[in-house]
């Protein structure tokens, strides 16, 4: 995944509030956010789709397994009410209630496997850092030896020895993503150890542990989560080709890349069943890289009062792609 | 130089070893061996005869230096479904990934240096605006939908090309390497633009035009050859990511590669095909990492040089 300029096919957003000077208040992050409006649109597509994730189900009830074959391959239509307005699948049940049930269940797998990488890899990554010598060769043939084998390579022989379930997807795909912070979180820690107040806190007696949490940690947060933010398109991404090929997500559980292989055979009668859920992947996965661009610039201190301009006089900006196979 | 390729085919056989031995850990950690190869119908006394038929009641070394001669002579058993010798299959299967993988990034490269030099040309043009918008949409489209709506768009409604199949002439081609393709692309033309727009702006490059050089001379000559650097890692890395890719793509569209042939044996539980399978990407992958760092010393005579920082 990676990151470049946001497209910006729109006007400019008006220029009415006062710019940052040196000196003047921080601006907030939500004015930043909204002076941004392809990041502001994005923010709130994913919002949207977390809400949906934890409260749709509630409000559906069972209605995303309910069959009903009277009401059998229904196109989209506003004649059925709610649960009609996307069509329904070949036994009748509603798309628009699967595609809520499927979000819940790919932010199910996707949001904890992220974050099991990057507690995880973070924490390699700068201790592996601060240390160096044989402790940062250690953790780095690591992360060589995972990532130069492909995720789904991996998940293929491991969900072959175990049976594919929610847990073992989160494990595979937070093992796979590992090496991605641990690289990051390194690069980051072997800069920041020789800097003098690192030097200090040595000087002061501090062990390595709080050194790290309290002086690396901050300063490499950000840097992290943009790419943690990049990442969860690709487990997204993962998930659901592993779910489409039937090594993933079993049903009758419902995922996006699960309901793509279902509406597959339907193709050619009933297009809403497959291609719907590809576009909901595909939104979510451009709001994730749009904001992660936004993320970067908005954490990085240097950076920030680019966002404060209006977009045309922003210049260019410099790029550094973080791309994973 | 020697001394370099050593160095890298040596780090690069880490993660081969990895793979051999992780396959051989999985196989025998998941409980009985047994179980994997056989088919879940299996009656007693047959999965006692395979097991010792294969040495699966020995002593766990002596069945890691077992499995490793085998791995050494290529011998991975047969095939529960057809019989044949894994080995056998897998080769067979493995040139018809290999040719759709070298052409997907043949194109994808080609493409994406000159959509990306384009693009990082005029900085925030409404040519670079576009072309990102592109390549970033590209990179997010899950390529088994971008697939079936392409059989659904050109094979079923405009019947322009075959829905699968690799019989025929060169419109068989074009929907599994579009599918293949976006994503590499999509990455690529970001990463060419990114870099190309740092190398347009090096003083290098003041001093080429204030030469007189041409500007095809400037950005061809002198600006992609320094840009080429993050683009050959990264490709590098697509290249390897492309198994997942290609993993979808034969199975969609019927392709008798490897990872249709990866994908159909664990549907029907052929442990020893998988294994093979396994194994033999990950022995490309080894190779594909020595080349990409090979061409990369090629290119820039700092890396060769052992730099102590």
């Amino acid at each position: 995944m990676t990151t470049t300029a946001k497209p910006a096919t729109g006007a400019a957003p008006p220029d009415d509030a006062p710019t940052a000077r040196p000196g003047a208040r921080q601006p907030r992050w939500w004015r930043l956010l909204g002076r941004d409006w392809a990041a502001a649109v994005a923010a709130v597509v994913l919002g949207l789709v977390l809400l949906v994730a934890v409260f749709g189900p509630l409000l559906l009830g069972d209605r995303a397994l309910r069959q009903d074959l009277d009401a059998s391959l229904r196109p989209p239509s506003l004649d059925h009410g709610l649960a009609g307005l996307l069509g329904t699948d070949v036994l009748g049940r509603s798309v628009l209630a699967r595609l809520v049930e499927g979000a819940g269940t790919t932010l199910s797998v996707a949001v904890p496997a992220v974050l099991c990488s990057l507690v995880v890899g973070s924490a390699l990554g700068l201790w592996a850092g601060y240390h160096g010598g044989f402790r940062e060769n250690l953790a780095m043939r690591l992360a060589d030896a995972i990532l130069s084998f492909p995720s789904l390579l991996i998940a293929v022989v491991v969900l072959y020895v175990f049976a594919p379930s929610v847990g073992n997807l989160v494990a595979i795909l937070a093992v796979a993503r590992v090496p991605v912070y641990l690289r990051t979180a390194r690069a980051e820690a072997a800069e920041l150890r020789s800097r003098l107040f690192v030097d200090a806190a040595r000087t002061f007696g501090t062990p390595s542990w709080p050194i790290i949490y309290r002086h690396l940690l901050p300063i490499a947060l950000p840097t992290l989560l943009t790419v943690a933010t990049l990442d969860f398109c690709f487990v997204m991404l993962t998930e659901s080709s592993l779910s489409f090929l039937g090594i993933g997500i079993q049903p009758p559980e419902v995922s996006w890349g699960l309901m793509v292989a279902q509406g597959r055979q339907y193709l050619q009668s009933a297009w809403w069943i497959a291609v719907l859920p590809g576009i909901a992947i595909m939104l979510v996965t451009v709001s994730a890289t749009v904001l992660a661009a936004w993320v970067r610039l908005a954490t990085d201190p240097a950076q920030r009062w680019r966002l404060t301009l209006p977009r045309k006089r922003r210049g260019t900006r410099p790029v550094t792609p973080e791309v994973t196979a | 130089m020697t001394v370099f390729l050593r160095n890298r085919i040596l780090s690069s056989a880490v993660p081969l070893v990895f793979v051999v031995l992780g396959v051989f850990c999985l196989a025998r950690l998941a409980g009985d061996p047994v179980d994997l190869y056989l088919p879940l119908s299996a009656t007693a006394e047959q999965r006692a005869e395979f097991a010792a038929a294969n040495g699966f009641d020995q002593s766990i070394p002596a069945q890691l230096w077992d499995y490793l001669g085998q791995v050494v002579r290529l011998d991975f058993g047969e095939s529960l479904r057809t019989g044949q010798s894994a080995a056998d299959m897998v080769l067979t299967a493995f040139p018809a990934t290999l040719q759709l993988a070298a052409v997907t990034m043949l194109i994808a490269v080609l493409g994406a240096v000159l959509v990306g030099s384009v693009a990082a040309y005029r900085p925030n043009s409404l040519v670079d605006r576009f072309s990102s918008l592109l390549a970033m949409t590209a990179a997010s489209i899950p390529d088994f939908w971008f697939a079936i709506v392409g059989v659904l768009v050109f094979g079923v409604s405009l019947e322009w090309l075959p829905t699968s199949g690799v019989l025929g002439g060169p419109e068989v081609w074009v929907l599994p390497i579009a599918t293949l393709l976006i994503r590499p692309f999509g990455v690529l033309v970001q990463v060419v633009r990114g870099s190309m727009v740092a190398a347009l702006s090096a003083p290098y490059v003041k001093v080429a035009r204030s030469k007189g050089a041409s500007e095809r001379r400037v950005v061809f000559g002198h600006a992609l050859r320094n840009a080429t650097t993050p683009v050959l890692t990264v490709a590098g890395d697509l290249t390897i990511g492309l198994v997942n890719g290609a993993v979808v793509v034969e199975t969609i569209f019927g392709w008798p590669g490897i990872g249709k042939l990866m994908i159909d044996s664990i549907l029907q539980r052929d442990f020893a095909v998988l294994q093979a399978a396994v194994l033999l990407t990950a022995v490309t992958i080894f190779a594909l990492n020595i080349v990409v760092d090979v061409a990369h010393a090629l290119i820039d005579s700092r890396v060769r040089q052992p730099v102590t920082a």
